[in-house]
């Protein structure tokens, strides 16, 4: 084998392909980036069994071939190079990576213990690369980052015709995002578990691309596979087992309370207030005609306050909340302005956003968020 | 350690038995042995009647039936009556002083210093004798032992020297006199097994104890261990009495009289626990982030397993959750004889959670029939008669009394109460309407 290709050509594939690459693999070949010389380029593979991802890019092809080698060391080598071409060559057992004056050997590892890549499934459909990044970002944030129930740590990702439903929760909150799609097949039905982490990572990485596709089902070739490809790029992700629990009814069927705050003042006061809120401890809102003020602290504790204008309709109402939590959500939004619904302040609140304080509610991306309870 | 004997330790003699001897005069002067009735029962108190025959404490009361003779009374504790007596006379330690630490339902710390009073010690002792007998006015008639000294660990050490009904003064400057001859197993920290290795270094007192250099205690027990024991010889002790003591944990455990492998039964059983716990917890107006699984196996090997929560919680069907996965987890091969659940991790607020029904399992059935309930119980030997020994009953003719025994479905009642004189037994069916349950007689003739 042997080619040649631009430096940051390189270092953005072999960045992108080896990044969910473990340092301790579960056997040391799934440590490797496999590289394919040919005539369409150089195609870089990198699996784990949970997650595998192929990227194609141009490269000038004079033998074709096959090599596998440590995948972090040759990202980081590649990063470090030079701004100048990169010769990639098989030697022996060895393979040479030479760029201007650098020359770095790298050991050849053996390729016949490398698994097959799940086969790239065809797509079912496809979202605009911005939609779906934002809209995994505002949904995994809710997903359960613990180990005890497995289901949690996953992104329900559900197909309706051209609809899309996110869903993640960690039972302390739920997120939700709603959002279009062209799907291959107009009445496509579809309904997947997909790891939160692996799933934002890969909507950040493909996001860029103008748009991605994404197979489920039987399209990705076999049983609880889903696949995401942009441009060059193509990953497939291992789905979750389990059976989600319904949430159908988590969403209050009436409010009581409105408020409308804007977005970034009031992240900022819950930011400084909550500076005083040690290990989980809540935040209170109180809302009031015309302002919400917000408290943290007690007792012997430091204590915290500030106050800001709000737009209420219904009555006052008095809730506390985990402020991360609370944050998270606010960050999620998007939108200039935050839409708070309560009913009581032992039940569910919901947040969204909306573009302008007396416009229109956008219902597309809902946060639902416990509230923490005081001894009585 | 401070210069004046102002720390008093009180502890209240045989309390238990005592009540049940003021509320029934008919067991005045008899063995009483108050515990769990149950073949796997356990004494909590005996009465110095019964003590004379070997009942202790902590004994399975199997053994102290054997020990006792024909005509001792086996009661079912009355916790009501107790907490109504504890709370007399714990008003009448914070009429002394603003600073006290119950301890237990019937022993307390009281920093006298904190109270509006001489320090002299002669002046301490009199204040404490006045007590000692407000404390038999005001219950009816029961004792307590005090010790009254520089320190907590010389407080209650002295409580312990003149039981019942006494009271032992460590004058400031003493307290190296007073613990000297005594066996080192007064002292707090040391139990059978320290006791048993220093016996092998020849020491039996706290004098032999004082004479180790702290070095050798070190050398022997470890740092943390060894260095405290050289300081408890010395009768250093500064731990100051505190007014809440706070809670750490709270559980809830129960024994079976016969080993349980059903885990469905086991199920039911924990459902019961978390809700109790819960309830605990609610009482404590507190919420819990880990919840800790208990087992004890036939062979009373005993395991725990716990798992923390990211936020607290006093959600019963959360608490649940965790202990059935962690009860999913364990071996119980061979049975269990015991199933606790405990929390830990106390916090003033509870972070709320979404509750599905799918992740925490279904809610335990409330509908169960009582009949089904009673066969399990009676299956596995478990004492739920509906008339305990020793509650407190009313008949529409007889007025109050006490249950004096049942069975075969009949119950034997003996009407009398703390301002009669013995009253006269008479036996009604179980199921005779006229015949309820009721709360604890009041011991207080102006009342």
């Amino acid at each position: 084998m042997k080619l040649q290709v631009e430096r940051d050509v390189l270092a953005e594939a072999v960045t992108w392909a080896v990044r969910g690459l473990s340092p301790r693999p579960p056997v040391p070949v799934l440590a490797g980036v496999l590289l394919e010389a040919t005539s369409e380029g150089l195609t870089l593979s990198a699996f784990d069994y949970e997650v595998s991802a192929k990227v194609t890019v141009p490269a000038e092809v004079t033998e074709e071939g096959t090599v596998l080698v440590l995948g972090r060391l040759l990202g980081d080598i590649s990063r470090s190079l030079p701004n100048k071409p990169v010769t990639i060559a098989a030697e022996g057992s060895k393979v040479e990576v030479t760029c201007g004056s650098s020359r770095f050997s790298l050991h050849q590892m053996p390729t016949a213990d490398y698994p097959t890549l799940p086969t790239a499934p065809e797509p079912t459909g496809s979202v605009a690369g911005d939609v779906f990044t934002q809209a995994v970002a505002q949904v995994s944030i809710a997903a359960d980052r613990g180990d005890t129930l497995p289901i949690l740590t996953g992104v329900r990702v559900e197909i309706d015709g051209d609809k899309i439903t996110l869903l993640a929760t960690d039972r302390y909150r739920l997120a939700m995002r709603e959002l279009t799609w062209n799907p291959s097949q107009s009445d496509a039905q579809h309904v997947a578990l997909v790891p939160a982490r692996t799933l934002a990572d890969t909507a950040r990485a493909l996001g860029a691309a103008g748009s991605v596709d994404i197979a489920l089902g039987s399209a990705a070739g076999g049983e609880g596979l889903v696949g995401f490809a942009a441009g060059q790029r193509r990953t497939t992700t291992r789905l979750l087992d389990g059976e989600y629990p319904k949430v159908t009814s988590i969403f209050p069927t009436s409010v009581d309370t409105v408020a409308i705050i804007d977005t970034a003042a009031l992240t900022e006061a819950v930011k400084r207030v909550s500076l005083v809120a040690e290990r989980n401890t809540p935040v209170r809102l109180r809302f009031s005609e015309g302002q919400l003020a917000i408290e943290a602290g007690q007792g012997d504790d430091a204590q915290a306050s500030e106050a800001l204008e709000a737009t209420l309709t219904g009555p006052d109402i008095e809730i506390a909340f985990n402020p991360q939590f609370l944050l998270d959500g606010l960050g999620a939004l998007g939108t200039a302005h935050a839409r708070l619904s309560f009913t009581q302040p032992s039940r569910p609140a919901v947040l969204s956003g909306q573009a302008e304080a007396d416009g229109e509610a956008d219902d597309s991306y809902r946060y639902v968020l416990m509230p923490v309870r005081f001894a009585s | 350690m401070r210069s004046t004997a102002s720390i008093l330790h009180l502890d209240l003699d045989a309390f238990f038995a005592a009540v049940e001897q003021r509320d029934k005069p008919s067991l005045r002067g008899k063995p009483v042995v108050v515990g769990g009735i149950g073949p796997r029962g356990v004494v909590a108190t005996a009465s110095y009647e019964a003590r004379a025959f070997g009942a202790r404490s902590a004994m399975p009361t199997a053994e102290a039936r054997r020990r006792c003779p024909a005509g001792t009374a086996f009661l079912y504790p009355r916790g009501a009556a107790y907490r109504r007596t504890s709370a007399v006379v714990m008003e009448l330690l914070h009429e002394l002083s603003p600073v006290v630490e119950q301890v237990s339902i019937d022993e307390a710390y009281v920093d006298l210093q904190a109270g509006d009073l001489d320090l002299s010690t002669d002046a301490l002792e009199t204040v404490v004798r006045a007590l000692l007998d407000r404390i038999r006015v005001e219950t009816g008639g029961l004792t307590a032992s005090a010790g009254l000294a520089s320190s907590k660990m010389l407080a209650k050490i002295g409580s312990d020297l003149d039981k019942p009904a006494g009271l032992v003064v460590v004058p400031p400057g003493q307290e190296l006199h007073l613990l000297a001859p005594l066996p080192v197993r007064v002292l707090s920290g040391v139990g059978p097994v320290t006791a048993t290795r220093l016996r092998t270094f020849g020491v039996e007192t706290v004098a032999d104890l004082q004479r180790l250099e702290r070095a050798d205690l070190v050398s022997i027990f470890g740092e943390a261990h060894g260095g405290g024991l050289a300081q408890l010889a010395q009768a250093r002790d500064d731990r100051a009495v505190v007014t809440e003591r706070e809670a750490k944990s709270i559980s809830a455990e129960e024994t079976f009289p016969v080993d349980v492998v059903d885990r469905a039964r086991l199920d039911r059983e924990l459902a019961s626990l978390a809700e109790r716990v819960t309830a605990r917890l609610g009482e404590h107006g507190s919420f819990a982030r880990t919840v800790t699984l208990k087992l004890r196996h036939h062979d009373f090997t005993t395991m725990t397993r716990s798992e923390t929560l990211t936020h607290p919680t006093g959600d019963p069907a959360a608490i649940l959750a965790i202990a059935r996965r962690l009860l999913a987890g364990a071996d119980i091969g061979g049975g269990l004889r015991l199933i606790g659940v405990g929390v830990a991790g106390l916090s003033a607020h509870a972070q709320e959670r979404l509750l599905f029904e799918e992740l925490d399992g279904p809610a335990p059935d409330p509908q169960r029939p009582v009949d089904e309930q009673a066969d399990e119980d009676a299956q596995y030997g478990r004492h739920t008669a509906r008339w305990n020994p020793g509650e407190d009953v009313e008949h529409d003719d007889h007025g109050p009394g006490w249950v004096w025994g049942s069975g075969l479905g009949r119950v034997t009642v003996r009407f009398e109460g703390p301002l009669t004189a013995p009253g006269p037994v008479r036996t009604f069916s179980g199921a005779d309407q006229a015949l309820r349950h009721t709360d604890p007689p009041n011991w207080r003739s102006d009342a």
